[in-house]
């Protein structure tokens, strides 16, 4: 057998056969058409608007059938002439992490037997900023502020030169027109490559099944950012894409009851963020690591 | 007078009105507040002071208002500074504008000039809503966060740290 010389025309008729195999393993093999179908959907850039409207609609069906809630799931685009940075004035923020559960309120995170979640506070002593070793996201003090204490809320920090975008093997996180990281979290496989290159800790992955109760669903989603996720997606912050979209203001800025949160279009030379920038003491975290984040932080002066 | 010089007189009222109207308009759009923070029931505040005698002696009140507490600076300061005596249902400026209420943020800003600036540019303070489009917006005045009274925030509890590692307390 091993000594028979192939023919050319054999060994291609071989070969499509094998091919032809391959490709029907998923309709032939145990799983259903349905996972069949997720299985061969394309990647989100480069559907159609036909193909997108019949993801959603599946999407809408499944997450109805789930969570017994009518979803309006959106693509909307990027607008134009928009770039999105986020200020937080660090001598404002009192560490009482409303932030942190709004954010996972809004955008359907996992809730029971582990809360995943997109902002880490952390909590440094007084004149010990750049030291981010020595800080500490486990308080829990009685009431804060804590004399002797800032408070640095870290969240996903939108970097324009983002290193988990170059470290995903399959493009299935990107950076958007508007400056958004996002996931398409079908076409995720979550090997976790991007969780180990952020430098900032912004990304969670879904090691069990996501829990979330039918009553505290948010049904107001958008495809790109708070849609409910599956076992083993990759998820971050993005700035409440379904949010800003329509310009409004992210979650986490609505709720911090002490307006330390601002956000705005750095195109946009009257916008809030802006003002910051001319005329505020900012920083950015781990500047010279050269990952141009749009995450400002600030003092009042 | 010339039925030309009449439509001219006619049409410049007319395009005064309409310029005045908009004007009006969009200075109350400049900050769209929500009501202030009073206390259930007790704005107009006119309504038990029409018929008060007005005693504008520094004291304690022992009768009425007695949950608030001044320190704001308390030792030069008296509650008819800010409010106005004849008129309770008003707010009054150092120059003895009086203005409503809903317009506390000049009051204030007499005083806190640099936080003002900061405040009207959306940097200090809270603003909800729509920051772009049509969207309904709305901007917290000053008193919505810092009791006028008594303005240093309180402290707050804090909500549950995140899960460790090592926690079993979220697995049921």
């Amino acid at each position: 057998m091993i000594d028979k010389n192939f023919t050319r025309r054999e060994f291609i008729r071989n070969l499509s056969v094998t091919a032809l195999a391959g490709l029907s393993v998923p309709f032939l093999s145990s799983c259903t058409k349905e996972e069949a179908e997720d299985f061969l959907q394309k990647h989100f850039l480069e559907m159609t608007e036909e193909e997108k409207k019949q993801v959603i609609s599946k999407l809408e069906q499944r997450y109805l059938e789930k969570y017994g809630r009518k979803f309006q799931i959106s693509t909307k685009e990027a607008l134009p002439e928009t770039l999105w940075g986020y200020g937080l004035e660090l001598s404002r923020c009192i560490g009482c992490r409303r932030c942190v559960y709004a954010c996972a309120q809004e955008n359907n995170n996992s809730r029971y037997a582990r809360m995943l979640h997109w902002i880490r506070v952390l909590r440094l002593k007084r004149g010990n900023l750049i030291n981010l070793e020595n800080s500490e996201h486990y308080y829990t003090p009685e009431t804060v502020p804590e004399k002797g204490f800032i408070y640095l809320p870290v969240q996903c920090q939108q970097c324009q030169n983002p290193p988990c975008v170059k470290a995903c093997p399959i493009h299935a996180t990107w950076q958007e027109p508007d400056g958004i990281v996002v996931v398409d979290y079908n076409w995720c496989i979550g090997c976790r490559y991007c969780i180990a290159a952020c430098p900032y800790k912004g990304r969670v992955f879904n090691w069990s099944e996501p829990n979330l109760p039918k009553d505290e669903v948010n049904p107001d989603v958008h495809y790109l950012g708070n849609r409910p996720r599956m076992k083993c997606a990759v998820e971050k912050c993005t700035f409440c894409i379904q949010r800003v979209r329509q310009g409004r203001y992210p979650a986490c800025v609505e709720i911090c009851p002490t307006g330390s949160r601002k956000f705005g279009n750095l195109l946009d030379p009257k916008s809030e963020i802006r003002y910051i920038i001319e005329r505020k003491r900012v920083f950015r975290l781990r500047e010279d690591i050269n990952t141009e984040s749009k995450f400002y932080y600030f003092f009042e002066s | 007078m010339t039925w030309a010089k009449r439509i001219y007189i006619i049409a410049s009222v007319f395009l005064l009105g309409v310029l005045g109207v908009t004007h009006s308009w969009a200075a109350a759009q400049e900050f769209p507040v929500p009501p202030p923070p009073f206390t259930e029931g007790i704005f107009p505040c006119s309504q038990c002071h029409a018929s008060m005698e007005t005693n504008r002696k520094k004291r304690e009140l022992k009768e009425e208002h007695t949950k608030i507490t001044m320190h704001h600076a308390e030792t030069m300061r008296w509650c008819l500074d800010c409010h106005d005596a004849k008129n309770r249902d008003k707010l009054r400026l150092f120059n003895g504008e009086l203005i409503n209420f809903t317009e506390s943020h000049r009051l204030c800003g007499e005083c806190h000039g640099n936080l003002y600036r900061d405040w009207r540019a959306g940097i200090h303070g809270k603003r909800t809503g729509s920051f772009a489009g049509t969207g309904k917006r709305t901007y917290l005045l000053c008193a919505h966060c810092h009791d006028p009274h008594e303005p240093k925030f309180k402290k707050v509890i804090p909500e549950p740290p995140p899960f460790r590692p090592t926690d079993r307390r979220e697995l049921k």
